[in-house]
């Protein structure tokens, strides 16, 4: 199928393209100070987690004299109960934690779309069974349910847990991704690819979930953040036997270790409760910032 | 057998079930109510799935424990007997008959035997901390959500206003703090270096040796008992209440019937109430109720934070003590409750919005 209407655009005009959308993006993200602050956040994590432990040396020995020491110049976040330094925890312990929340929410994105948008497109009963589950899930108390599975099941990989997570939480943006496809399928030009009997995979997939890029990103970052706060929540009760170190068993050896109610360890818990709360205000800054630029009848409001 | 072409299918002729369920489904009484048993279904049959079947089952792990502490003492045929009452499920019968007898001693509100203690029934247990979960969660949601509705109007009727700035950027930066980031904050400010608060004395849901009544004093210590989980209960989702409620005034105040009620002179304290509060408020009502169940939850490690002896404590505990019974009926008991909740509020939101009360009407 040959359709020269339109001149395929060259390599020049491709890679401008996006260029200039990344330019412009940027130039309305710095008319918000508080979505750019979340923009700052999420790259200066990422940064951290991901770049700073390959130049940054590993150091987890345990120093019985350094014993809870107030931040000093050696230590700029103090030590921990075993006398090790809380920066270099702090650095080498986001990388699970966000790979964990990245995953679970691609998990979750995945489910909601593909199920809701082949509910709302197909329609019918099909649509009528996947809106009975999705109002089942979204009732169910899931972090009863998350203590209850990771009691049972005992997931030891990261892996494992992110699709727990991810298979949680994918209800209340099914809703969503449901209710838009239902709108945006009454469009021409969706009505124009099914007279032209491209098939669901095309109309799904071409025609409806491009237009929804931007509410795609938006969901996907808040669906990392709940899958952060579950996570660092299951770690912190200490119903995940995982091994090393990141921010949830941080948290949770501190409470365990008495760090709550000792004065001078303060550094030591405040340290990871900062770290997961600042990753959440920047995720969820951001996507506010996002939500106010892609959709052009809020701005201003 | 031979395929009947859909076309030459008789309609409307003969007794047609969907003529008359499909009617009764419609109905967004029956609907609620199908909803509320469905998800209960759902969580038993989950429950039931994840105990019974799943490789290293805690059946299977508890015959294991009962034989080796026997020291050679117990078949496994006994061992399985024991299991069979602590966990109320006959192992030998087949898995369709154990799943089937399971949900009838459920309804019969029969959750089995704590492991710890044989004499106690798992009932009894749940239903001597449920209340005070419920109690402390239902108060600090329902605040949060007064507050929320309250000041969000506020802030969409004073738009960009110092009020607007502090309610909106405030209440989603507290939202954006998970709960028990903000519990251990307060513990670690108020509690442990400045001194404010004196947490050995506000642990569990009320003193003890003081007579449970309603007598003043008790219902002053469960509120000073209570104190520290409804102020999270109340914090966490109140960001989340301003904002929904600011940007559903704000689409409501641009509605043709507010400009209608405008030009009909009415007050603006009427249009304010009536007309603009009353149809913004309706979609917070659905999350109000969804939430339940996400508060319900962030409970548990509140709960344990505070030391107040809630459901979510009991889960936690039961988790460590290996205590398989007792932790299945904390999920399906607070799966009802929190069901229970749902339906109530989809049932005042059928009344709230008169459209949703007819046939077909039932808005997502």
């Amino acid at each position: 199928m040959s359709t020269a209407i339109l001149a395929r655009p060259t390599l020049g005009q491709r890679v401008a393209g996006p260029i200039v959308a990344t330019f412009e993006f940027l130039r309305l993200l710095a008319t918000r100070p508080i979505g750019l602050a979340g923009f700052v956040g999420i790259v200066f994590f990422i940064f951290l987690a991901f770049v700073a432990p390959l130049f940054v040396p590993l150091r987890n020995d345990p120093s019985l004299v350094d014993i809870y020491q107030a931040p000093s110049a050696a230590h700029p976040l103090g030590t921990d109960f075993q006398g090790r330094d809380v920066l270099n925890q702090i650095v080498y312990g986001g990388r699970d934690i966000l790979t964990v929340a990245i995953l679970a929410a691609l998990v979750s994105t995945f489910i909601a779309i593909s199920i809701g948008s082949v509910a709302a497109t197909v329609g019918g009963r099909l649509d009528t069974a996947i809106l009975a589950i999705t109002d089942v899930t979204l009732t169910l108390p899931k972090l009863i349910l998350l203590i209850a599975v990771a009691a049972i099941l005992r997931p030891t990989s990261f892996v494992f847990l992110a699709v727990i997570l991810g298979l949680l939480q994918w209800s209340s943006l099914l809703r969503q991704v449901r209710s838009q496809v239902l709108s945006l399928k009454e469009r021409d030009y969706v009505e124009a690819a099914r007279s032209l009997d491209l098939g669901l995979f095309h109309i799904v997939f071409r025609e409806i979930l491009p237009t929804m890029r931007s509410y795609i990103v938006i969901h996907f970052i808040l669906a990392m953040t709940e899958a952060m706060y579950a996570q660092v929540f299951i770690i912190f009760l200490g119903l995940v036997p995982v091994s090393g170190s990141n921010w949830g068993i941080m948290l949770y050896f501190a409470q365990g270790q008495g760090a709550l109610f000792y004065k001078d360890s303060i550094w030591y818990i405040l340290s990871p409760i900062l770290a997961v709360s600042l990753v959440q205000l920047s995720l969820v800054s951001f996507a506010g910032a996002l939500e106010d630029i892609f959709n052009p009848r809020l701005r201003g409001a | 057998m031979t395929a009947v072409p859909v076309a030459t299918k008789p309609v409307g002729v003969g007794w047609d079930p969907r003529r008359y369920f499909g009617g009764f489904w419609r109905h967004p009484f029956a609907r609620a109510v199908l909803k509320a048993v469905l998800t209960v279904w759902v969580t038993t049959t989950l429950t039931f799935f994840l105990i019974r079947l799943m490789p290293g089952n805690p059946v299977e792990l508890k015959i294991d424990e009962l034989i080796q502490t026997a020291n050679g003492a117990l078949t496994y045929d006994d061992a399985k007997a024991i299991a069979s009452g602590l966990f109320a499920i006959d192992l030998n019968a087949p898995l369709h008959e154990q799943y089937l007898s399971f949900i009838g001693s459920l309804l019969r509100l029969d959750l089995g035997r704590s492991f710890l203690s044989s004499g106690t029934t798992v009932t009894s247990i749940i239903l001597a901390v449920l209340p005070w979960t419920l109690f402390s969660v239902g108060t600090g949601l329902l605040l949060s959500f007064v507050a929320g509705i309250f000041l969000g109007l506020l802030a969409a009727y004073r738009r960009n206003s110092l009020l607007d700035r502090i309610a909106s950027t405030g209440g989603s930066l507290v939202s954006s703090i998970p709960n028990y980031n903000l519990a251990l904050l307060i513990i670690l400010f108020a509690g442990v270096q400045w001194h404010l608060i004196n947490f050995t004395s506000m642990r569990g849901a009320y003193t003890s040796g003081l007579e449970p009544g309603f007598t003043p004093a008790f219902i002053a210590d469960i509120f000073y008992h209570a104190a520290l989980p409804i102020t999270i209960y109340f914090l966490t989702p109140l960001g989340h209440w301003i904002l929904s409620m600011r940007s559903a005034t704000l689409s409501a105040l641009e509605e043709d019937y507010v400009t209608a009620a405008r030009a009909r002179g009415l007050s603006d304290g009427r249009i304010r109430t009536a007309y603009v509060g009353r149809n913004a408020v309706l979609p917070l009502v659905t999350q109000l109720a969804i939430s339940v169940g996400f508060i319900v939850g962030g409970a548990a490690v509140i709960e344990q934070l505070f030391a107040y002896q809630g459901v979510g404590k009991r889960l936690l505990d039961s988790v460590t003590q290996r205590d398989y019974p007792v932790i299945q009926g904390v999920v399906l008991l607070t799966t009802i409750s929190v069901v229970v909740a749902n339906l109530a509020a989809d049932l005042l939101y059928s009344k709230l919005d008169p459209r949703i009360g007819r046939a077909g009407g039932a808005a997502g």
